[in-house]
């Protein structure tokens, strides 16, 4: 069984203006001009390598680390790597205001754990990056540095399912006969 | 527990958990099928992950190739083919370049009836609303694993209903009662929605009808639009699946996140000017421009009722000099019936190209693409830039497509 309760330092998505960035979309995270890559470990140094203050994110970040992200992440085109991006540097979970449908959909099928917190961009204020959040993605609660509470939207069935066997393909494999 | 809306109930009598909108559930596949577009992607993924395994349920797993028919280039003929021959591995039926749009074959050959769940590689495919089925296009990996396992997940998206005011009169058809929701939605009036139509002009639609409104769904940013099947369609659907099928309908106290009122009462023609299919005007406005070139097809005008209000507007004339016009129909059932009934000797004698059954100009030209500074009038479903090819195309009824053809300018109809 995969842990379903995690703790890891987050990274909070802000623009200049210390606002979270809302509707990042694909081209953001992973831009087309590195679409030509499909080997997993060579997708993570582009990961927000177009996300203006987040160049350098594949250097900052280590594995396990979280990420907060605005409204409507993961926008526009269906391309894989936004997601397998962020799988390649061991984040070990994304939680987000809300997400662009593809992106969930690519999200949930390839068992990288992603969350949805509403309110979250008129909440930014109360994170940080650099602080440290415990996710159980049964019960959706999040805990900030052991003080504050937050729910988000626990796991579905769905989510979970695919989530403790890999990926879709891989619980795919767990249902043969 | 509150009353449940049509794609709820499809989806909850699909599925052993809660069907509440923005649940994300497990749902039972009644039938999953890859096109030509992404098939081969399919079969690649599935012998990656799950080598020669069958699939779990051959009888209920298909093959339709509709958007490059024949294949005119030789990577297209290939992965056709090696859908082909895997699908004789696996004992798949194959509805090949000959048979028409796979969404229209579906609902002919009943495997698609009310009130099932019907997923393929084709973003149109939720214009099995017109049946008031459940369709849903998907990408490869997803379609994939439905063939594998039989199901998928989805999340039950909300449900918004559209009531349309007042009646269909000519000249207006289908295709403008469709602009005139296009017009009023914009292209992301029913994002992540499900959509359920009614109204006395609803009521009224034929099946083409229903299937011409419900495929401009997608233009909305819609999931599905639900056509609640009159006892017309439940007759043919019956008929068409050989088996006893029922409708399903909503409650009467289900939970709309919104309503919306479309007002037809003194609709007039609307045409979707470049560049795209929300961009509603009435033709009116347009009269006088002049055209080039003229399509009628496509999954939503390709039907036969469709070709034969465009046969009684130019029966014993000839469209203008210089125009060129090409008629496509969906499948090869409308095709015979067509040509049994001489609409094709018509529309031949007016000046028509008459091609085989397909897609049309939507997929990369299976009857030529428009070039730079071409204006074309379309009967299809998308005018975004280049998706007709490089020229400019104006969306309308095969009535005013009709007209336009025959005097080579846009006029309004009748």
């Amino acid at each position: 069984m995969k842990p379903t309760r995690i703790r890891g330092r987050i990274w909070v998505l802000t623009g200049p203006d210390g606002q979270m960035y809302n509707d990042v979309d694909t081209d953001m995270i992973f831009h087309n001009r590195h679409l030509h890559i499909t080997n997993l470990a060579e997708m993570g140094q582009h990961a927000l390598g177009n996300l203006k203050g987040w160049e350098d994110f594949a250097q900052k970040c280590r594995p396990g680390d979280i990420i907060l992200a605005g409204a409507n992440f993961g926008a526009g085109s269906s391309r894989q790597q936004a997601v397998d991006c962020f799988r390649a540097l061991g984040i070990a979970a994304l939680i987000a205001e809300s997400f662009g449908a593809i992106y969930k959909r690519n999200a949930i099928n390839s068992g990288f754990p992603i969350l949805t917190l509403p309110g979250l961009s008129q909440m930014a204020g109360e994170f940080k990056s650099g602080d440290e959040l415990e996710v159980d993605f049964e019960t959706g609660r999040l805990g900030l540095n052991g003080e504050r509470e937050y729910q988000a939207e626990p796991f579905s069935r769905v989510q979970m399912d695919i989530y403790q066997a890999g990926d879709l393909f891989a619980y795919g494999k767990t249902l043969e006969t | 527990m509150p009353g449940q809306t049509v794609i709820e109930k499809i989806i909850q009598a699909h599925s052993d958990e809660e069907a509440a909108p923005g649940r994300i559930v497990w749902m039972e596949l009644d039938v999953r099928t890859a096109r030509d577009f992404a098939g081969a992607n399919v079969v690649q993924n599935y012998r990656t992950h799950y080598g020669n395994s069958p699939v779990a349920d051959a009888s209920k797993t298909f093959f339709t190739f509709d958007c490059v028919v024949p294949a005119k280039t030789i990577p297209y003929a290939s992965n056709q083919h090696l859908c082909r021959l895997w699908a004789r591995e696996q004992g798949i039926r194959v509805y090949d370049v000959d048979a028409g749009i796979g969404s229209h074959v579906a609902i002919e050959e009943g495997l698609a009836y009310p009130g099932c769940t019907f997923v393929g590689t084709d973003s149109h495919l939720n214009i099995l609303g017109a049946i008031g089925a459940f369709g849903q296009g998907m990408g490869d990996q997803d379609i994939a694993f439905a063939f594998k396992t039989g199901k998928t997940w989805f999340e039950v998206p909300p449900t918004m209903q559209v009531v349309i005011k007042g009646e269909l009169h000519p000249p207006c058809t289908a295709r403008d009662l469709t602009l005139a929701v296009l017009r009023e939605l914009g292209s992301s009036g029913a994002l992540g929605k499900a959509v359920e139509f009614t109204g006395p002009a609803i009521e009224a639609l034929d099946l083409a009808g229903r299937i011409t409104l419900a495929s401009q769904i997608t233009e909305m940013g819609g999931i599905i639009g639900f056509v609640p099947p009159s006892k017309e369609v439940l007759a043919f659907c019956r008929e068409r699946a050989g088996r006893e099928v029922s409708g399903v309908y909503a409650d009467p106290d289900a939970e709309y996140c919104q309503v919306v009122e479309v007002d037809i009462s003194n609709l007039e023609p609307l045409v979707a000017c470049p560049p795209s299919p929300a961009n509603v005007r009435p033709v009116r406005e347009l009269a006088g421009t002049r055209i080039d070139s003229v399509f009628l097809g496509s999954c939503t005008n390709g039907r036969f009722e469709d070709f034969v209000a465009v046969a009684e507007v130019v029966k014993g004339e000839h469209i203008a000099p210089w125009v060129t016009a090409s008629v496509v129909p969906a499948t090869r059932q409308v095709y015979a019936r067509l040509l049994r009934e001489g609409v094709l000797e018509t529309l031949f004698e007016a000046g028509f190209i008459v091609s085989n059954p397909g897609c049309g100009g939507c997929a990369s030209g299976q009857i030529g693409m428009t070039g730079q500074g071409e204006v074309q009038v379309s009967t299809s479903n998308r005018n975004f830039p280049g998706k007709q090819g490089a020229g400019e195309t104006y969306l309308a009824s095969p009535l005013t497509a009709a007209w336009a053809a025959l005097r080579g300018e846009i006029v309004v109809p009748g």
